[in-house]
């Protein structure tokens, strides 16, 4: 129901977030200044596994401006284990997680010591004055070396560098058939292994914590996504009573996932701060950023697809190492999990079996990078669908067109037991096309194969789906997840008749203050600029599971509806007797009530003040009219979209350069379309980036050696290309807006598209995989080894495994 | 040392560490937070200010190598409550969202502008190509940056917007 006169829905507003952040009159975390304020500064591992056998921190103690150096030892016995909600399996070996690393460390930029000093100079002139003495252990950085019989052992306490393994089998669950069955049945079977590289999320504005421990409680800013969860866990991990801390989210400058985290830095400022009895901030440098915030991705997946030989997919098998990292954090262990459900994405497999061995390296723990788990099987099954195509020798799009769900099947339950509640893949995929010129690229494809063009062009192909608007509590439950999937909003009605929306989502660059408002107007009738969006501080906005998961606007935003929808409930109530009418012939509209029939009519504004005052008010009515609701979805939202990517690649060189990129998404209803928009914009940039450009690199001894923005390559704006976005709507069923979420999406998508279509430009060479990142030199190789090889597409064509036929192969 | 520096038409005199960098004399001495540090090796521009009209990363600066000079940040751009064309461009075109890298991606524009009042689109991504921003793929800041120059055009817009031609204007660029 829209109640504006023009509805605020679907309306592009420009956001309000903006005045500040165009002006520099923003409230970073590292802003905080206050009167007798302290600075941390953290001392780090330069080794990536080693027993620490000394530390001398004699002459930093003594160093001027220093009050306080701290070691492992030191805080041992209050800084406790930090913590991982999600233990996925009952037997999941989990080792204990210090802030600061006690006896040993286990990645290279763990944390030994801190040193805490007048300001951030002095702290940091004073850790380079701190001896330690390390005792080398062996590094375990290789998955496939980790998991293999005799490896060394990165937790020997553990006795196995095995964390968890974690199966769904269709035929075990009874939502499909039986895998190995469809193996031995199959007419085709194509088997490939891929690497989803490791990632840094790098979100621009370095991570910062200020703790002030005064006045009876604690309070604690920091630049996080999650400051509910937040500080739910620091008064689990320390011990603190959770109503003596105050947790706030200022502006964050982005995420990603990464500052989804309990980190060991905010358990170390509290303590510091506490035992001070200072305020206490710690801002790290984008190298310490690099070196001990989490990163993302880091997989090996090994898929087998099988088929008929006309193309119709029978059945799909998926072995999973995930690299953990030598740590456990806050949902490390269940992001490959969340991939578990997508790989079969928009197809109708009959069969399905998802394996995962959750692996433990010397390297930094990952956790939560945009679309986790996500993009990594999304990757893994586009990429699959190209090289079935090119076994059967069909075209890549027919292949997908024949296997996805059609539009008229919906709601469709897969082969995971998802039930996937709308979409239509045939309508934004036609659209794509359209949008892209794609029988016109594919000739020009052809005519430059021909005439051996030295830069050929390819075409990549991704049609996915997610699954996002994270979660139904009681799917994340089954999960074994330790919390809930829902989310909470207020509505305070003043008595001047602005608003006040409290909302438990945490944005760090979404635009809620803007979309928020739109909701609370569309609903409300009440103008745009009089709502105001209240969140990220735990004193004012008390309930939220915070943002992550694309989940704010699909469960969050149903929240302030279904806050909204009580708000004119008791409004409506209260205008039937304030008119002296029957409830049943007040009708509501742009912000007034009238009675049916007759041209009495009230505003809201008037009724919020009569129920205010309170004057008079039916027998048994509050005053005031406030409302709030916690909304836990019941499915997840599934948007899907057609990705097509246009890549010349030169193949005397090896550079990629993006020519054209297409992408009609579906993410049901839209808010506002310029935040849409803005949203997959980014989303593309980090999905084409792990395609292209970005990769953590360590060296033999578990250094990080991309642990500079001059090293590890996040694209400039002369690295990315022009972007063509379009939408087609079909309304998630999920919740009352019909949205379906879009924080993720373009991240998602994008990444085997890009990967598709530099294959695909090369493959009459002989190459028909390129390792991500697809650099000129990973693409000169490919290109050079397989005209060497001189084989059309695979190595092995005798049949089973791998194999293509005579007919098949390579146009 | 002591160092004597105009920042956002204001002169100030202080004594600071030979080893301090700009932005931190900016952000801790004088208060000016809305100048940040995104990397410390001059890869993010996310510190971009203007030392006499031209810009500058802040992290990559000593603050005594300012003595004398002129700086403008983000704080010193809109005038008489108007705000300057480039930063209403980046509002008007969503050119933003977390908003970390905005004010040196601003003041990086402004500076572009001033070299080329007319850029293509190639010549605004080479240009901004010292600033990151990971958020939006940059496709609204090229066209903000191009919709700016657009407005700053001769005779484009009301005269308060305009950049004006003189040379101690904040931001201007010339």
């Amino acid at each position: 129901m829209t109640a504006t006169a023009e509805p605020e829905i679907g309306r592009a507003r420009l956001r309000k977030e903006d005045a500040r952040l165009i002006t520099g009159d923003t409230r970073w975390t590292d802003n905080i200044q206050m009167a007798g304020m302290l600075h941390m500064a953290v001392l780090r591992s330069p080794m990536a596994h080693a027993k620490i056998t000394g530390i001398d921190v004699t002459a930093a103690a003594a160093m001027p401006g220093v009050l306080l150096v701290l070691t492992g030892e030191d805080v041992a016995a209050e800084q406790g284990s930090l913590p991982c909600a999600w233990p996925i399996t009952e037997d999941m070996l989990a080792p204990p997680a210090p802030s600061l690393a006690v006896d040993e460390v286990n990645f290279a930029g763990e944390g030994v010591a801190v040193v805490i000093a007048r300001s951030d100079y002095e702290a940091h002139d004073a850790l380079a004055a701190i001896d330690v003495e390390y005792d080398e252990l062996p590094v375990v950085l290789d998955m496939e070396a980790a998991v293999a019989d005799g490896a060394d052992l990165v937790h020997p306490d553990l006795g196995t560098n095995k964390s968890a393994t974690w199966v769904f089998d269709s035929a075990e669950a009874g939502t499909g058939a039986d895998v190995d069955q469809a193996i031995a049945d199959a007419e085709v079977t194509v088997t490939r292994t891929f690497r989803q590289q490791r990632l840094i999320p790098a979100f621009m504005e370095p991570r910062s914590v200020v703790v002030d421990p005064g006045g009876g409680s604690i309070t604690m800013w920091s630049a996080t996504q999650v400051p509910h969860i937040l500080r739910w866990m620091l008064a689990a991990v320390l011990g603190i009573p959770e109503h003596k801390v105050r947790v706030i989210a200022p502006d964050v400058g982005g995420g990603f996932g990464g500052k989804l985290q309990v980190t060991p830095e905010e358990v170390l400022t509290l303590l510091v701060a506490r035992r001070l009895g200072k305020p206490v901030k710690w801002t790290e440098s984008r190298t310490e950023s690099m070196l001990s915030a989490h990163h993302g991705r880091d997989q090996i997946q090994q898929l087998t697809v099988t088929a008929r030989r006309d193309g119709t997919v029978t059945g799909l098998k998926v072995d999973l190492l995930a690299d953990m990292g030598a740590y456990l954090r806050l949902v490390t262990p269940g992001v490959p999990i969340l991939g578990a459900f997508m790989f079969n994405a928009i197809y109708k497999f009959p069969a399905y079996r998802f394996t995962c061995v959750n692996v433990f390296t010397n390297k930094v723990p990952t956790d939560a990078y945009r679309g986790a788990g996500r993009p990594e099987a999304t990757f893994a099954i586009e990429r699959l669908m190209d090289e079935l195509a090119v076994e059967l020798g069909m075209e890549p799009m027919e292949l997908r067109r024949k296997n996805w769900i059609k539009h008229e099947e919906f709601p469709f339950t897969t082969v995971c037991g998802l039930t996937y509640d709308s979409g239509n893949y045939e309508a934004a995929t036609d659209r794509a096309m359209e949008l892209f010129g794609y029988d016109e690229l594919r000739q020009e494809q052809a005519r430059r194969r021909e005439s051996g063009d030295p830069v050929q062009l390819g075409i990549g192909i991704s049609t996915f789906t997610e699954m996002c608007g994270l979660a139904p509590s009681r799917v994340l439950g089954s999960l074994r997840y330790g919390a809930g999937g829902w989310e909470h909003a207020a509505i305070r009605m003043l008595p001047t008749g602005k608003v006040e929306l409290i909302t438990g989502t945490s944005p760090h660059g979404q635009g809620h203050e803007t979309a928020w408002s739109q909701i609370v107007a569309d609903r409300l009738g009440v103008p745009f600029e009089d709502v105001e969006v209240l969140h990220g501080d735990t004193q004012s906005s008390h309930k939220g599971m915070d943002s992550y998961g694309s989940r704010s606007l699909a469960v969050g935003g149903t929240a302030i509806v279904l806050a909204a929808d009580k708000v004119l409930a008791k409004a409506r109530t209260l205008a039937a007797h304030l008119m002296e009418c029957s409830e049943s012939d007040v009708e509501f509209a742009s912000g007034q009530f009238s009675v049916r029939g007759t041209g009495t009519s009230t505003a809201l504004g008037d009724v919020v003040l009569a129920a205010h005052v309170a004057h008079n008010l039916p027998d048994g009515m509050e005053p005031g009219m406030d409302a709030e609701c916690t909304f836990d979805p019941t499915n997840f939202s599934f948007p899907h979209g057609t990705h097509l990517c246009a890549t010349e690649v030169d193949t005397e060189t090896g550079a990629v350069k993006i020519r054209s990129y297409v992408c009609v998404d579906d993410i049901g209803e839209v808010v506002n379309p310029l935040i849409v928009e803005g949203q997959v914009h980014g989303g593309l940039a980090q999905g084409i980036a792990q395609a292209l450009f970005e990769e953590a690199v360590h060296d033999e001894s578990g250094t990080l050696t991309t642990a500079t923005l001059a090293d590890y390559l996040l694209p400039s704006a002369a690295d990315l290309p022009h972007f063509t976005t379009d939408r087609t709507v079909t309304p998630a069923d999920s919740n009352p807006l019909g949205v379906k979420g879009v924080g993720e999406a373009g991240t998602i998508a994008s990444t085997p598209a890009v990967v598709n279509a530099v294959i695909d430009a090369v493959r009459h060479l002989g190459v028909d995989d390129v390792e991500m990142p697809c650099t000129p030199m990973r693409v000169w190789k490919a290109v050079h080894q397989g005209k060497e090889r001189g084989v059309p597409t695979t190595p092995v064509a005798a049949g089973g495994l791998g194999s293509i036929d005579a007919q098949g192969g390579a146009e | 040392m002591r160092i004597t520096v105009s920042v956002d038409g204001v002169s100030y005199t202080d004594e600071v560490e030979p080893r301090m960098l700009l932005v931190h004399y900016l952000r801790e001495r004088l208060g000016k937070t809305g100048t940040v540090v995104g990397c410390d090796t001059s890869n993010c521009g996310a510190c971009t200010v203007h030392l006499d009209g031209h810009s500058v990363k802040s992290c990559s600066m000593f603050a005594v190598q300012a003595d004398r000079h002129e700086v403008t940040t983000i704080e010193g751009l809109a005038r008489d409550g108007q705000l300057h064309p480039v930063q209403k461009a980046f509002h008007e075109n969503h050119a933003l969202q977390c908003g970390f890298c905005t004010p040196g991606m601003i003041m990086q524009s402004i500076d572009l502008l001033a070299d080329d009042p007319d850029p293509s689109e190639e010549t605004v991504r080479h240009g901004l190509e010292g600033n990151l921003c990971r958020c939006t793929g940059y496709q609204n800041i090229v066209k903000a940056v191009r919709d700016a120059a657009h407005q700053m055009r001769p005779g484009a817009g009301p005269e308060a917007e305009q950049v004006a031609p003189s040379p101690s204007h904040a931001g201007g660029g010339e």
